[in-house]
């Protein structure tokens, strides 16, 4: 799992991010229009692309593009509270 | 673990009401046209239908069962009438003990409700079926339905737009020749707080709150006796739960996916239906969807759903269907079940 391709599955997911839109660093809060909607969107495209369920705690928790991969990652190698 | 076999039922009759008032999603004047189009991007919702003030639940599940009743001609034959609801007209009497009367249903006829939301609808089969099985009773009239704009803030951006009203009736019978249906249930209390209303009942009566209404979120208004629901618990729930109780059940009929003609799941949001589904490894084609045109319907969904995108296969085809309800409580249920030849029809309240 690289996180070109975690980016890139954000990017694609959003029809108003374009490629390049996103880096490791982006707060992915900072998101034009931001909303419990995008939150859902995030969890979803994570659950279905990685078999990973993040919880609302989890995602409070993270900051930018490379904490939610982080976490993901820490998931799918069986850390984290539920995987 | 809750997993049954269930014997001798089928079901006849499927009607479904909804009332005529449409509220559009990009009509909602506390959504900027973006927050409009995502919420109908994620939620699916394009539009709902809304009852007026002096119309509640059972009213719209009367009129279900009156026109189910006149057309399968069965008044006198029903013997047991369950009223599945979170809306009830009083907090008592039952309301069912109302309708029994309205729809001129015997005195000797047993009515009760079941205080169950989104999980509802599969929980009442199973109730009919248990009344059923055994042979004793002839006809059971399972009402399933909900009156949630009653409860939404309008102000609350997370709740108002997602509920839609609707009300349903469904005619089941003993049939001795009839299929095994394979059900898988279960509940998950710790969850009781991401979808309430908190006050108003016991716990919380009306003269010992504050029922200010509160920003409790930007876009988010309500107070304590508004429905307040948390949608990333709701999703984390259901992805944790649905999946498996659906596995479960086929498990329990020796079935695979591939055998399934149509999975129904409660129409909760696009996303989550959607999510549930490729987990299944379903295809679309396979798993109907009434989101787009009634909202979340809470107890109805499931009902409504059947009624108005698979009315021409239920009447003519034999199909095996897997229903899932899951939401409020939390609660869950899977029915793998097989129809054959049932009548449905889907009416407007006036």
């Amino acid at each position: 799992m690289e996180i070109v391709d975690f980016i890139a599955a954000i990017e694609e997911e959003f029809d108003d991010l374009n490629p390049g839109d996103v880096s490791p660093n982006s707060v992915f809060r900072d998101m034009e229009g931001w909303s419990s909607m995008h939150a859902l969107i995030f969890v979803a495209l994570i659950d279905s692309k990685y078999n990973v369920l993040l919880n609302g705690d989890e995602l409070k928790s993270c900051v930018t593009i490379k904490d939610l991969f982080d976490i993901t990652l820490l998931k799918i190698n069986g850390g984290g509270a539920n995987t | 673990m809750a997993e049954l076999i269930l014997k001798h039922t089928a079901i006849k009759a499927i009607y479904s009401v909804v009332p005529k008032t449409v509220y559009k999603t990009h009509d909602y004047p506390y959504f900027s046209e973006d927050e409009a189009k995502m919420f109908a991007k994620t939620t699916g919702i394009v539009e709902r239908r809304v009852a007026a003030t002096n119309v509640t639940a059972s009213d719209m599940c009367f009129k279900a069962a009156q026109s189910l009743l006149e057309d399968m001609n069965c008044l006198n034959e029903i013997d047991l009438l369950v009223f599945v609801t979170q809306s009830p007209d009083y907090f008592l009497p039952a309301s069912a003990a109302i309708l029994q009367d309205k729809l001129g249903l015997p005195k000797t006829c047993m009515a009760f409700d079941v205080n169950l939301g989104c999980s509802g609808y599969v929980h009442g089969l199973l109730l009919a079926n248990r009344y059923l099985q055994q042979g004793g009773l002839r006809k059971v009239l399972l009402l399933a339905g909900d009156k949630s704009t009653i409860s939404t803030h309008e102000q609350d951006k997370t709740a108002f737009p997602l509920f839609g009203d609707a009300g349903s009736a469904t005619l089941l019978e003993y049939d001795a020749k009839g299929e095994d249906w394979f059900l898988d249930a279960g509940t998950d209390g710790s969850g009781a707080e991401a979808i309430i209303i908190e006050a108003g009942h016991s716990r919380m009566p009306y003269q010992s709150f504050d029922d200010q209404d509160i920003e409790v979120a930007p876009g988010v208004v309500r107070s304590k006796k508004h429905l307040a629901i948390d949608g990333m618990a709701v999703f984390n729930f259901a992805l944790k739960n649905v999946p498996k109780s659906i596995n479960n059940t086929f498990a329990l009929a020796k079935l695979t996916t591939d055998q399934l003609d149509y999975l129904v799941l409660h129409q909760a949001n696009q996303l989550i239906t959607d999510s549930i589904r490729k987990k299944m490894n379903v295809p679309q084609e396979k798993c109907p969807s009434s989101i787009g045109s009634f909202g979340n319907t809470s107890s109805a969904s499931i009902p409504l759903t059947l009624c108005s995108e698979l009315s021409e296969a239920l009447k003519k085809e034999r199909l095996c269907l897997l229903l899932c309800g899951f939401g409020v409580g939390f609660s869950w249920a899977s029915l793998l079940l097989s129809t054959h030849n049932v009548a449905t029809k889907l009416v407007e309240y006036d």
